[in-house]
C-alpha cells in the first residue's frame, strides 16, 4: 500500500498528519541526540570514548570523570529490580487472569494501575524516611544473618547495613515497576483463547498446568514486551532511586554499599555544576546511558523477533 | 487611512504595554538556596512598590551561565566568581545575605551545644583518620566529657551544592591535608561517609543513625532540632552557631569591593565568629544600567526593610557595615 494515498483529500491530509506526527519522533531523537554530542564534545575531546567508560574516577576538583562506576550502578539496580520485580509481576498477571474470584479482579487491576500512576518523586521520599529506616534496622541484619553467612553469596551482604544503598534503590525500582510488568503481562495472558484453556481442563489438566503449558507458552511474547519496557523505565528512573542511592562514585561490591547511576549523578550535580568541563562530562553521561537504552532495547527487540519467529512457526 | 491609524494606535498601545512590562518586571535566576527569602521580600517589594520580581531557583551554576548569557537581569551564586572570571564576562557581583553551615551529631550521651570540635577533628573526621567518637584527639578537646567507643559514621551531602561549597572550603582553609587529599567544591570525592540528598536527606540521616556527625544549614538543625556542636574559630575561642555570631563572621570577613567581594565567609577572625558562615551573591551584566539600576533598587529596599523577614526564615542579614560596603560600590559603578 502506498503511504500517502493521493485519491481521497481526506484521506491524503490524515496520512499526511500521521506521517508528520511519527516522523516528529525521529527528528526529536536525532535533536536530542546531536544536542548530547554537542555539549560533550568538550569531554569527549579531553578523555575519548574508552577512558571515559573503563575509568573509575569522579572527582569535579580535579576534573577528572569517567563513567564505569555509574554505568556499573545503573545496571546492577536495574537487574536486581528485575530479578524482585518480575516473579512477582507474573504472579500478579496469572492470579488476576485465572485465578482470582471475578468480582476482585476489578479492584486489584486498578489497584496495579494506581501504583503506576504514584509520580517517582513520592516514592523517593517514601523510600528515604519510611522504606530505608526499615531496611537498615530489620531487612539488611537479616539478610546479613542468613545468606550474609554463606561462603560467595555472603560477599553480597558485608559492611554496616544503613539503608542507603543499592539494595534499598532496587527494591523501590521494582515496586516502580511491577505495575507496568503486570498489567502487560496480564492483557497477554487474557489473550489466551478460551478454547484452548477450556480443552486443557477438559483432558484433566490441572490449574497449575494449564498456566505452565497453555497460558504462559501462548502469550510468552506479550511478557516479553511488557518486561522490555520495565527495562527501559528502570533504566532511567531517577527520583525514586536519587535519595536512597548515597550517589556515591565507587564500584560496589556489597549490595549494602552506597552507589551511583548515571540519572541519580545527573538529577544530584547537574543544577550545581560550575565548571564547563564538570557540565560537559554530565552531558557525555547522558550520552552514554542514551546509547545503553538503545541498545538495550535494540537486544530486547531482537530477541522478541526471534521469539515471535520461532512461535509463529 | 482609517486602517493605518488603526495599526498606529494599536502597535502605540501594544509598545507601552511592552514596554511598562519590561519596567515593572524583574528576572533573576540562580541558586536555590537564597530561593525562599528573595520570594518573600520579592512578595513584599510587590506590594510596596508594583515592581514584580521572578526569581527561577535552578541552581548556582545555571545563575551563572544565565547572566553570562544574558538571559536574565540578575544572576545568583552560592559561591563567590574570582574577579578574572568577573571581568572577563564583564559581570558584577556583591553579597545579598547570608547563611551558616552548622555541624550536627547524634550520640545518645550527648546533648545540643556541648560537645567541642576544632577544625583539625572536623578535618580528621571527614577524612577518616578518626574513627571513634572516643578518640585521643575529641578526648582533648572535651576533658570532662565522658565520649562513647562507638563508631563514627559520617554524612554527607549526595548532590552538589553550594552548602557542601562552603563546607569544603572551611576545611580546605583550616587544614592542610584536606586541601590536598580532597579540595574544595559544590561536590567532592569524599574519603568516607554516606551521602544524603539535600540538606533535609542529611538531616533525616543524622537524626536516624545513632553516632553519626553530619553538616546543614542553620535553619535545617533548628527545624530538626539537631544537636549541633561548637567549634573553635581562628580566634581560640568556642562558639555556639547563632545570628550574633554569623553575623560577627560577616562584620570582621574581609569583603573587599575592590575584588568584587569575593570572599568564602570561613575561619573569620572576629573574636566571637562562627567560622563556617557564607554569602550567597548577585551577578549583573555591567553594561545593562537600566536593569541593574533596578535590581540594587530591590536589594536596597530589601537591605532596609527586609531584615526581620530573613531572620524569620533562618536567613542571617548583613551586617551594617557590609551593606553601606555594598552601596559605595553600587555608586563606584553607576547603578544607585
Amino acid at each position: 500500500m502506498p503511504i500517502l494515498q493521493k485519491k481521497n483529500p481526506v484521506d491524503f491530509s490524515f496520512s499526511l498528519i500521521t506521517a508528520l506526527a511519527s516522523f516528529t519522533v525521529v527528528l526529536l531523537i536525532g535533536g536530542i541526540l546531536a544536542v548530547l554530542v554537542r555539549e560533550s564534545s568538550l569531554s569527549i575531546q579531553k578523555f575519548g570514548i574508552i577512558k571515559f567508560l573503563v575509568s573509575t574516577d569522579w572527582n569535579p576538583v580535579t576534573e577528572s570523570f569517567g563513567a564505569a562506576t555509574t554505568v556499573y550502578g545503573t545496571f546492577v539496580t536495574t537487574v536486581i529490580a528485575l530479578v524482585i520485580a518480575i516473579p512477582a509481576a507474573l504472579g500478579i498477571a496469572i492470579f488476576i487472569t485465572e485465578i482470582s474470584p471475578n468480582f476482585l479482579k476489578g479492584p486489584i487491576g486498578i489497584a496495579i494501575e494506581l501504583l503506576a500512576a504514584i509520580p517517582s518523586i513520592i516514592y523517593g521520599m517514601w523510600g528515604l524516611f519510611t522504606l530505608a529506616p526499615i531496611m537498615a534496622k530489620y531487612v539488611e541484619p537479616a539478610l546479613q544473618k542468613s545468606i550474609g553467612k554463606l561462603p560467595v553469596a555472603g560477599m553480597l551482604f558485608q559492611g554496616t547495613p544503613m539503608g542507603i544503598d543499592l539494595l534499598t534503590a532496587s527494591v523501590i525500582l521494582s515496586i516502580m515497576i511491577i505495575p507496568f510488568t503486570a498489567s502487560i503481562s496480564r492483557d497477554a495472558f487474557n489473550l489466551t483463547p478460551a478454547v484452548v484453556k477450556e480443552s486443557a481442563y477438559a483432558i484433566g489438566a490441572t490449574k497449575w498446568e494449564v498456566v505452565k503449558n497453555v497460558v504462559i507458552p501462548y502469550s510468552k511474547l506479550g511478557v516479553f514486551g511488557g518486561i522490555a519496557l520495565s527495562l527501559g523505565r528502570a533504566l532511567g528512573e531517577t527520583m525514586a532511586v536519587a535519595f536512597v542511592l548515597g550517589n556515591k562514585h565507587e564500584i560496589a561490591t556489597s549490595l549494602l554499599d552506597a552507589a551511583a547511576t548515571i540519572t541519580v549523578t545527573l538529577a544530584n550535580e547537574f543544577t550545581e555544576a560550575d565548571t564547563d568541563m564538570y557540565l560537559s562530562s554530565l552531558f557525555y553521561l547522558a550520552l552514554v546511558l542514551f546509547v545503553l537504552s538503545f541498545i538495550v532495547l535494540a537486544i530486547a527487540k531482537f530477541f522478541l523477533l526471534k521469539a515471535e519467529r520461532k512461535y509463529s512457526r | 487611512m482609517r486602517k493605518v491609524f488603526t495599526l498606529i494606535v494599536v502597535s502605540a498601545i501594544a509598545l507601552s504595554f511592552s514596554v511598562a512590562g519590561a519596567e515593572g518586571m524583574l528576572n533573576g535566576a540562580g541558586a536555590s538556596f537564597p530561593y525562599p527569602v528573595y520570594s518573600a521580600w520579592a512578595y513584599a517589594y510587590n506590594k510596596a512598590t508594583g515592581v514584580k520580581l521572578n526569581y527561577q531557583s535552578i541552581g548556582s551554576g545555571g545563575g551563572i551561565r544565565q547572566i553570562t548569557s544574558r538571559t536574565v537581569d540578575f544572576g545568583a551564586s552560592d559561591a563567590p566568581l574570582p574577579p578574572e572570571q568577573l571581568n572577563k564576562d564583564n559581570l558584577l557581583q556583591f553579597p545579598a545575605v547570608m547563611g551558616g553551615v552548622v555541624l550536627v551529631v547524634n550520640i545518645p550521651e550527648v546533648k545540643a551545644g556541648v560537645l567541642k570540635l576544632d577544625s583539625e577533628a572536623v578535618c580528621k573526621v571527614y577524612l577518616g583518620d578518626i574513627k571513634y567518637w572516643d578518640d585521643k584527639k575529641i578526648k582533648e578537646l572535651n576533658p570532662q566529657m565522658h565520649l562513647p567507643h562507638n563508631e563514627i559514621s559520617v554524612v554527607h551531602r549526595s548532590d552538589g551544592s553550594g552548602t557542601t561549597a562552603i563546607f569544603t572550603n572551611y576545611l580546605s582553609g583550616a587544614c592542610a591535608d584536606w586541601k590536598t587529599r580532597v579540595g574544595a567544591g559544590t561536590s567532592v570525592k569524599w574519603p568516607v561517609g554516606i551521602g544524603g540528598k539535600g540538606n533535609e536527606g542529611v538531616a533525616n540521616y543524622v537524626k536516624r543513625a545513632q553516632y553519626s556527625i553530619g553538616y546543614v544549614e542553620f535553619a535545617y538543625a533548628e527545624q530538626n532540632k539537631l544537636a549541633y556542636t561548637l567549634l573553635k574559630n581562628p580566634a581560640g575561642r568556642f562558639i555556639a552557631p547563632s545570628f550574633d555570631t554569623f553575623e560577627d563572621a560577616a562584620a570582621t570577613g574581609d569583603f573587599n569591593p575592590k575584588n568584587h567581594f569575593n570572599l568564602w565567609l570561613v575561619n573569620a577572625p572576629g573574636k566571637n565568629a562562627w567560622p563556617i558562615a557564607g554569602a550567597t551573591f548577585i551577578l549583573l551584566a555591567k553594561e545593562k544600567k537600566d536593569s541593574n539600576i533596578r535590581t540594587v533598587k530591590f536589594y536596597d529596599w530589601a537591605f532596609k526593610n527586609g531584615d526581620n523577614k530573613a531572620k524569620e526564615l533562618i536567613y542571617v542579614p548583613l551586617p551594617k557595615s557590609l551593606k553601606e560596603k555594598i552601596r559605595a560600590y553600587w555608586k563606584a559603578n553607576g547603578i544607585h
